[in-house]
C-alpha cells in the first residue's frame, strides 16, 4: 500500500474573472519508506496539492489517500498518519514552546509524550528554548518549532512544504540530518523545496509540477542520467551577448550553458571571445538537478515531448 | 499537564489556558466595566425606577448585568480566539488534526462557558458589595448562564468563522451583539416599555435569558420561566445546529 496516493487530483478555483486550474488530473504514488521530491516553480501547484493532500483544501474532483485512508470520507485516520509542516511561518502566542508541543500532541490523543517531546527538542536544537514564549524566538527557530509540531504525533508519512525556506545553513544541516534518520527509521517523507541540490541529496524519486501538471516522474538518478548535455561553466566580467541568454542559466558573473561536445564548447567560447569578453575558471561538469528541472520547465522540452 | 484523555479535551484546555493567560484583559475587565454600570446606573436611577414591589433598583440590575458579562463575554471568547487563529494563520495546527467538527464544537463552545462564567461569577461577586441578590431559585440560575452561554459561545463560532478582518468582527458585535444584550431588559423591566416596543422586545431571544436568570434570583419575572427556557433551549438548539454544520463542511476554514 502506498504511502500516499494521488488519483486524478484536479483543482479548479472560480473568480469573477473566469475559473483557474491549479491542478490538473495530477496521479502519482508515493511508497512506503520513500525520499520524495515534489518540484516546482512558484504557482506550479505544489501547495495546492499538499493543501488537498492535509485537508485545508479540498480537491475539485479524483481522490488522495495516505496508506489506504481516503483524505476526505476517513480523515481522522489519514490526518493520524500525516505530519505536516506548513509553509508558512505561523505559531501561536500565548503558548510556550513545550507548551506548543504537549497541546499538538493531545490534538491526537497521544498522552504522556514528555520523552519524545524531549527528544525532538534536542534533535531540533530547541532544548534551551523549551519554556521561551513562541513570541520570542527568532525566524529560524520559529521555524524549528513548526517541525517538532508537525513530528510530536510520531507520523509515519511526513511532509515538509518548502521548510528550508529562508533559513541558515545551521539549521538545514540539522533539519535534514534529523529528517534523513527518521526516513531511515521507515517515515515516509515528501518534500517540496527551492533548493534543488537539497532534493537532489535527498530525495531518490522525483516529480515536477508544470502549470498544475506532473512533467517528470523518475528516479533521481535517472532524471540526472537522462540529462542530454554537460555544462560549460565560466565567469565573464561584462554582461552576455544576448544571443546566448535563451541558453545560458546566469547567476552573476557565472554562466552556465548546456554542451553536448568538444565542437560545441570551442563554438561557445570563440563566440564570447569574439564579442570582446574576458572569460575566467572555465570548467566543464556533470548536470545536476537544477540544469535537468530548468530543461524539463523550458518550452523547448514541452515541444520534444509533444513531437 | 502531563496527559489528555482524548483531542476534544486538548482543545478545550487550550481554548481555556488562551483566555486564562490573559486574564486580566478577559475577565478582570468586564468585570470593572460592569461594576462601572452599577455604581453609575444604580447610584442615577435608585430613587426614580420600581421595577418589582419590594426589589431595590441596584438589586434589579445586579442579575441583569451579570447575565450581560456572561453573555458578552462567550461571545467574545469564541469569536475572537477564531479570527485571531485565522488571521494569524496558526490555526492550522488545529485544521490539521483528526479532530471531528464536534469536537471543535464542544471545545470553542465549553471554552465560552467557562469564560462567560467566570467573568459572571467575578461581577456577582463584586457587585454583591453593593447590593446583596437573593437566590429564589439557584436552579434556574444555573440553567440560564449555561444556555445563554453555551448560545452566545456558538454564536461567537459561526461569527468567528464567517468574519475575515477585525472590523467585520467588531460590526457583527457592534451592531448585533451588543444592541440586543442592551435592549434585552438589562437596565429595565420591558413592562414599563410602550406596547409596541414591548412586542419587539419579545422577538429578542436574549430577553428570555436574561428574564429567566432574573426569575432565579428573586423568584419575579417578566414572563414565566418555563416559557423562557423553551425559547432559549430552541434557540440554543438553532444556533448550535448552524455552528456544528458550518465546522462540518469547513466553511471558510477549509478551501
Amino acid at each position: 500500500m502506498p504511502a500516499i496516493s494521488f488519483q486524478s487530483v484536479s483543482k479548479t478555483f472560480g473568480s469573477s474573472r473566469g475559473t483557474l486550474t491549479a491542478l490538473d488530473h495530477v496521479s502519482f504514488d508515493i511508497e512506503e519508506g520513500e525520499f520524495f521530491g515534489l518540484l516546482g516553480p512558484n504557482g506550479a501547484g505544489k501547495t495546492t496539492l499538499i493543501s488537498i493532500l492535509a485537508g485545508l483544501t479540498r480537491a475539485s474532483s479524483g481522490r488522495v489517500a495516505v496508506r489506504g485512508h481516503d483524505v476526505q470520507s476517513d480523515y481522522a485516520q489519514a490526518r493520524r498518519q500525516l505530519g505536516v509542516v506548513p509553509q508558512e511561518l505561523v505559531f501561536d502566542p500565548f503558548f510556550t514552546v513545550r507548551e506548543a508541543l504537549r497541546i499538538q500532541s493531545g490534538y491526537f490523543g497521544v498522552r504522556n509524550n514528555e520523552a519524545w517531546i524531549s527528544e525532538l527538542l534536542d534533535s531540533l536544537g530547541l532544548a534551551d528554548k523549551a519554556n521561551a514564549n513562541m513570541r520570542q524566538l527568532s525566524g529560524g527557530m520559529k521555524r524549528r518549532v513548526l517541525v517538532a509540531q508537525a513530528l510530536v504525533h510520531k507520523p509515519p508519512v511526513i511532509v515538509l512544504d518548502e521548510p528550508t525556506a529562508g533559513v541558515d545553513v545551521e539549521l538545514r544541516q540539522t533539519l535534514w540530518q534529523f529528517i534523513a534518520r527518521l526516513n531511515r527509521e521507515g517515515h515516509s517523507v515528501l518534500l517540496t523545496t527551492h533548493y534543488l541540490e537539497e532534493a537532489e541529496a535527498l530525495c531518490g524519486r522525483i516529480a515536477m509540477l508544470k502549470a498544475g501538471r506532473v512533467v517528470a516522474l523518475e528516479r533521481t538518478s535517472d532524471l540526472l542520467k537522462a540529462a542530454s548535455s554537460n555544462v560549460l561553466r565560466f565567469k565573464i566580467d561584462r554582461e552576455l551577448p544576448s544571443q546566448f541568454a535563451d541558453r545560458a542559466r546566469v547567476t552573476g558573473r557565472i554562466v552556465q550553458l548546456p554542451a553536448h561536445d568538444a565542437h560545441e564548447i570551442e563554438n561557445y567560447l570563440a563566440a564570447i571571445r569574439q564579442a570582446g569578453l574576458r572569460v575566467e575558471d572555465v570548467e566543464i561538469r556533470k548536470p545536476d538537478l537544477e540544469d535537468v528541472f530548468l530543461d524539463v520547465m523550458s518550452a523547448r522540452h514541452q515541444q520534444e515531448v509533444a513531437a | 499537564m502531563t496527559s489528555f484523555a482524548g483531542g476534544w479535551q486538548t482543545l478545550l484546555y487550550k481554548e481555556v489556558l488562551r483566555f486564562w493567560k490573559v486574564s486580566f484583559q478577559t475577565v478582570a475587565a468586564p468585570i470593572l466595566t460592569a461594576m462601572l454600570y452599577l455604581l453609575i446606573f444604580g447610584h442615577v436611577l435608585e430613587d426614580h425606577v420600581k421595577v418589582y414591589d419590594r426589589i431595590p433598583y441596584t438589586a434589579f440590575l445586579v442579575p441583569g448585568l451579570v447575565m450581560m458579562s456572561v453573555l458578552q463575554n462567550a461571545f467574545a471568547n469564541s469569536s475572537s480566539s477564531l479570527i485571531q487563529s485565522k488571521i494569524m494563520g496558526n490555526l492550522v495546527f488545529v485544521l490539521l488534526t483528526p479532530l471531528s467538527h464536534w469536537s471543535w464544537f464542544i471545545a470553542y463552545v465549553g471554552s465560552s462557558v467557562a469564560r462567560g462564567l467566570a467573568v459572571g461569577l467575578g461581577v456577582l461577586v463584586v457587585t454583591s458589595l453593593f447590593a446583596w441578590p437573593q437566590f429564589v431559585a439557584p436552579a434556574w440560575i444555573l440553567v440560564f448562564a449555561l444556555l445563554g452561554a453555551g448560545m452566545l459561545g456558538a454564536l461567537g463560532l459561526i461569527a468567528g468563522l464567517w468574519a475575515e478582518k477585525f472590523d467585520q468582527m467588531a460590526a457583527f458585535q457592534n451592531f448585533v451583539i451588543m444592541p440586543m444584550t442592551f435592549l434585552s431588559g438589562v437596565f429595565y423591566s420591558i413592562h414599563s416599555l410602550p406596547p409596541f416596543w414591548q412586542g419587539v422586545s419579545h422577538l429578542n431571544p436574549f430577553f428570555y435569558m436574561i428574564d429567566g436568570f432574573r426569575y432565579g434570583f428573586f423568584g419575579v419575572s417578566d414572563v414565566s420561566p418555563w416559557l423562557s427556557l423553551g425559547i432559549v433551549g430552541t434557540a440554543m438548539l438553532v444556533v448550535g445546529s448552524v455552528a456544528v454544520h458550518l465546522l462540518r463542511i469547513g466553511y471558510k476554514i477549509r478551501g
